[in-house]
């Protein structure tokens, strides 16, 4: 494929060569209806609805609320990626509501917008002119371009500070003032009246991007905009404006590329690819307003044309004016349609709108609103006649029938064998079609049904991609919850297998036996264990503490006592003592008391089991571990007493016999918590004194250090716990 | 003599290519089987378990060891149409017996509603639903696949299946349904 340097475009457009493009049609250009009038200015409506996303790519995020007074240019949203432009408040008001509506879109479907009730003042918000923009540094001013909202203004809406930022380097930056679909006219006017404003806008763009060669294009039939901008680039012979020949779809970017330098875009290339870049003329104007006046982009030209047009022209039209107000600005002539029918962008390439109250956007160019007898609305469509008009037209070089028979056949694969995705659904080939076969229709839907299986099979792939990976995930945790299962298991069978101290000769008998309830046995007997062993060992009445209410003081001492416990039990392997398991004195005794002193006991039995008992952890049920914790805190409870009771406490059953007669029932949880102080402070004393001390004396020592006041609960808990003590000592004995 | 010279020849033959075949059939093994994975590509991947299988994958193996290729209702027509294709059968109607064709359908939980019992959760095949025990439960609507697997087991029926809605970048072209967006291509004259 050629590919031409260059120097030899240089040349050819200095010698006034241009090059073209195959196909193309000659439509009746109906421009006359709609450019003889200058731009008007149409009135603020009441309502503007702002469509949150009105370019491609991704909508910024909203930084409005209903209730909120807004200022004329202030942002409405914020870019908040690579692809995203803001929108702007078009005038000052009130946001009223933020809500999906119907927007300019074929489907006819809703988007967010921004609905202001406009106060009429028209308050622009505080604005920041560059003027000195020749100085800045490009990143600055593609900044600018971005917060400002600017994206192509042709029709495809592409954000311009992306645009503007070319990867590769750019030999020729192109304006394009083709406008080469009929009826449109708003570049028309815009030229002629604007052509300084779109000099300075080209000016800025050059600072920008730096290309080696300017071309402005205007087609040949409109002589004013070329007169108007030839003069206002004058000055600069560096940018040259050409005129190119009338043929549609000249203005299409492909097809102007190839008129200007004779380069052809790649399949899925973009222009900057072959060193191209390509801005609407009413891009350069909105960039010159946004950096040289600071407005952010919130108007544009919009032709208003058709024979149901009273007043067809155009107009300067705040982003977000309803259609219907446009309508009611320039006439609309309702007697000439039967239906009404408004088209948005021209007759070959624009759709049919859904809904009137559809907001201006910022590619809107043109409202076509044709009579009935304007259009030709029968679709009679005929069979194809292979007549290869539509091949002859393609200015893409596309073979349109072979299209249309793999489309209508939904044999999509064939379709893309044909490229369908470079058909750039001009139109053209549908104009010519002899038997008025809407070709572009098939097109589009055929394409719509490709991306949309695209997308599904996305969707399928990345859904199994989360399957397999949660499979993967299931696997892995199976397989850590087997290994840590065997490594427990290693572990109690080295418990086992260990010389045995008290608790794992507890242990071995809690493995033997299977049941639940052995378990529960085999808990409590192994608490009880670990807890004759710290007691004997270090005698100093330590244990968990029972009380229920004064929570904090029993957990410091429950502490205390753990960590010495810990000590005594590594100290303690010859002390072996043979507990009972003390399932009468717990039946016996108060079932909820023991619940509720066990559900504290829980949580610190708990970890201190990781800690002291392995073998707890190891009975891996739930339930067994409830029934574990539960049997400890009874265990630790009863324990304790029973001690004492074997060591040295047998002569004082009857004491313990009569006062627990009348303590019982009296206040129990004082004298729990009494207790509780009662065994702390003993366990004090007996650090300070020597070490085998007995709890009973320890009790009666604390007595005496306790202030009077509570002399009488101590006692009663002192008897309580006597009581307890015996009772154990009973089961102790029948054992 | 001339025999047993070609007898030779032959063997010698025979061994050198069987050698070639042998280094081949080694070199340029062929890890697993091709055909599962073509048809799992073909199936839509809910994982939704409605063929029978648990998950698309091991249904494509089954297919490749000659089960029906009518089993699968999320893909539908268009799926059996391309398995027939891929699999040199006759295409057939959707088995009744495992669902019929529905739209395309998305989880949603009414989360005042949910209890936080995490059973949805553990149902989902592809990890797409969110939450904690004893917290709100949500559902990553990009990522549901629309299996029906969360639905049984919600204690509390909170979880409903809707219709994917149609969004404008989601929306397609269709203009022997209504001809709205029609172009007016061909009113120039």
């Amino acid at each position: 494929m050629k590919y031409p340097s260059f120097d030899n475009i240089i040349n050819n457009l200095s010698a006034g060569k241009l090059h073209s493009f195959p196909g193309g049609v000659h439509p009746d250009d109906k421009k006359s209806l709609s450019n003889t009038t200058a731009i008007a200015k149409c009135p603020l409506p009441k309502q503007l609805i702002v469509p949150v996303k009105q370019h491609v790519g991704i909508d910024g995020a909203i930084c409005v609320s209903v209730g909120d007074h807004v200022l004329k240019g202030q942002a409405l949203t914020h870019s908040n990626a690579a692809f995203s432009v803001p929108v702007h408040a078009p005038s000052s008001g009130h946001v009223s509501a933020i809500v999906p509506h119907v927007v300019a879109h074929p489907s006819g479907l809703t988007e967010m917008c921004i609905v202001i009730d406009t106060d009429g003042r028209d308050t622009w918000c505080d604005l920041s002119p560059m003027m000195d923009y020749s100085h800045r540094n490009k990143s600055e001013l593609l900044e600018v371009l971005c917060k400002s909202g600017i994206s192509g203004m042709g029709g495809a809406g592409f954000p311009s500070h992306i645009k503007a930022a070319p990867s590769k380097p750019i030999e020729f930056l192109i304006i394009n003032g083709v406008e080469c679909e009929p009826y449109i006219t708003s570049d028309d006017r815009l030229m002629r009246e604007h052509a300084w404003q779109i000099r300075q806008g080209l000016d800025i763009l050059s600072h920008i991007i730096e290309p080696k060669a300017i071309v402005v294009a205007i087609e040949d039939n409109k002589p004013e905009a070329l007169q108007a901008l030839t003069i206002a680039c004058q000055d600069k012979p560096e940018y040259r404006v050409v005129s190119v020949e009338t043929k549609y779809p000249a203005g299409g970017e492909k097809q102007l590329i190839q008129v200007i330098t004779g380069r052809e875009v790649p399949r899925s290339g973009l222009p900057s690819d072959i060193g191209v870049t390509m801005f609407n003329v009413g891009t350069c104007f909105a960039i010159a307003d946004a950096v040289l006046h600071g407005k952010p982009l919130i108007e544009r030209v919009v032709t208003l044309t058709g024979e149901a047009i009273d007043n067809p022209g155009n107009y300067q039209v705040l982003l977000g004016t309803p259609v219907n107000h446009l309508l009611a600005t320039g006439g609309y002539l309702a007697d000439k349609q039967t239906t009404p029918k408004i088209v948005m962008g021209g007759p070959m390439m624009g759709f049919t709108l859904a809904d009137a109250a559809i907001p201006v956007v910022k590619t809107t160019n043109c409202l076509l609103v044709p009579s009935n007898n304007e259009l030709r609305d029968d679709s009679a469509e005929r069979a194809c006649i292979r007549c290869s008009a539509c091949s002859d037209a393609c200015p893409a070089n596309l073979l349109p029938q072979q299209l249309y028979w793999h489309a209508k056949a939904q044999e999509y694969d064939k379709t893309e064998e044909y490229d369908l995705f470079d058909c750039i659904e001009c139109g053209a080939c549908a104009y010519v079609c002899p038997s008025e076969i809407p070709l572009v229709h098939y097109y589009r839907q055929a394409k719509s049904e490709i991306r949309s299986q695209k997308d599904e099979k996305d969707k399928a792939e990345k859904a199994k991609l989360r399957f397999e990976a949660r499979k993967e995930r299931l696997q892995r945790e199976k397989e850590e919850r087997e290994e840590k299962h065997r490594k427990a298991k290693e572990a109690r069978l080295t418990a086992k297998a260990a010389p045995s101290p008290s608790s794992q000769s507890d242990n071995v008998s809690g493995q033997g036996n299977s049941t639940a309830k052995d378990k529960v046995a085999a808990a409590l007997a192994r608490a009880k264990a670990k807890k004759a062993a710290v007691q004997e060992d270090s005698s100093d009445g330590s244990s968990a503490p029972v009380a229920s209410e004064d929570d904090k003081k029993a957990k410091v001492a429950a502490a205390i006592a753990r960590a010495k416990a810990k000590k005594a039990v590594a100290q303690a392997q010859s002390n072996q003592e043979q507990v009972p398991p003390p399932q009468n004195s717990m039946n016996t005794e108060d079932d909820k008391k023991a619940k509720i002193a066990a559900a504290i006991a829980r949580a610190k039995a708990k970890k201190a089991a990781t800690q002291e008992q392995t073998s707890v952890e190891d009975n891996d049920t739930k339930q067994a571990r409830i029934a574990a914790a539960v049997a400890k805190a009874k265990a630790k409870r009863a324990e304790q007493q029973s001690n004492t009771v074997v060591e040295n406490a047998q002569g004082k059953t009857e004491e313990v016999d009569a006062s627990i007669v009348n303590a019982a029932p009296k206040d129990e949880k004082q004298a729990r918590i009494a207790a509780a102080v009662a065994k702390a402070k003993a366990r004090r004393n007996a650090v300070v004194e020597q070490p085998i001390k007995e709890t009973e004396e320890a009790s009666f020592a604390a007595s005496d250090n306790i202030d009077p006041s509570e002399e009488k609960k101590r006692r009663i808990a002192a008897a309580v716990a006597k009581a307890k003590a015996k009772k154990a000592a009973a089961n102790k004995e029948s054992q | 003599m001339t025999l047993s010279i070609a007898a030779i020849a032959l063997g010698i033959l025979a061994l050198v290519f069987g050698l070639v075949l042998g280094y081949a059939s080694i070199r340029f093994k062929v890890e697993g089987d091709p055909l599962v994975d073509q048809i799992d590509d073909v199936l839509p991947q809910t994982q939704c378990g409605q063929c029978g299988f648990p998950g698309c994958r091991p249904y494509a193996e089954s297919i490749a060891n000659g089960d029906e290729i009518n089993k699968c209702p999320p893909g539908g027509e268009a799926t059996i149409k391309k398995l027939a294709d891929l699999m040199g059968v006759e295409a057939k109607p959707l088995d009744a017996a495992h669902g019929e064709e529905d739209v395309k359908k998305v989880a949603y939980i009414r989360e005042d509603e949910c209890i936080g019992c995490t059973k949805c959760i553990q149902a989902c095949p592809v990890d797409a639903i969110l939450g904690a025990a004893k917290h709100m439960h949500t559902v990553i609507t990009s990522e549901c696949t629309g299996c029906d697997l969360c639905v049984d087991p919600c204690p509390v029926d909170c979880i409903d299946m809707l219709p994917t809605e149609e969004t404008t970048s989601s929306w397609k072209w269709n203009f022997t349904s209504s001809p709205k967006g029609d172009i007016p291509i061909k009113m120039v004259s």
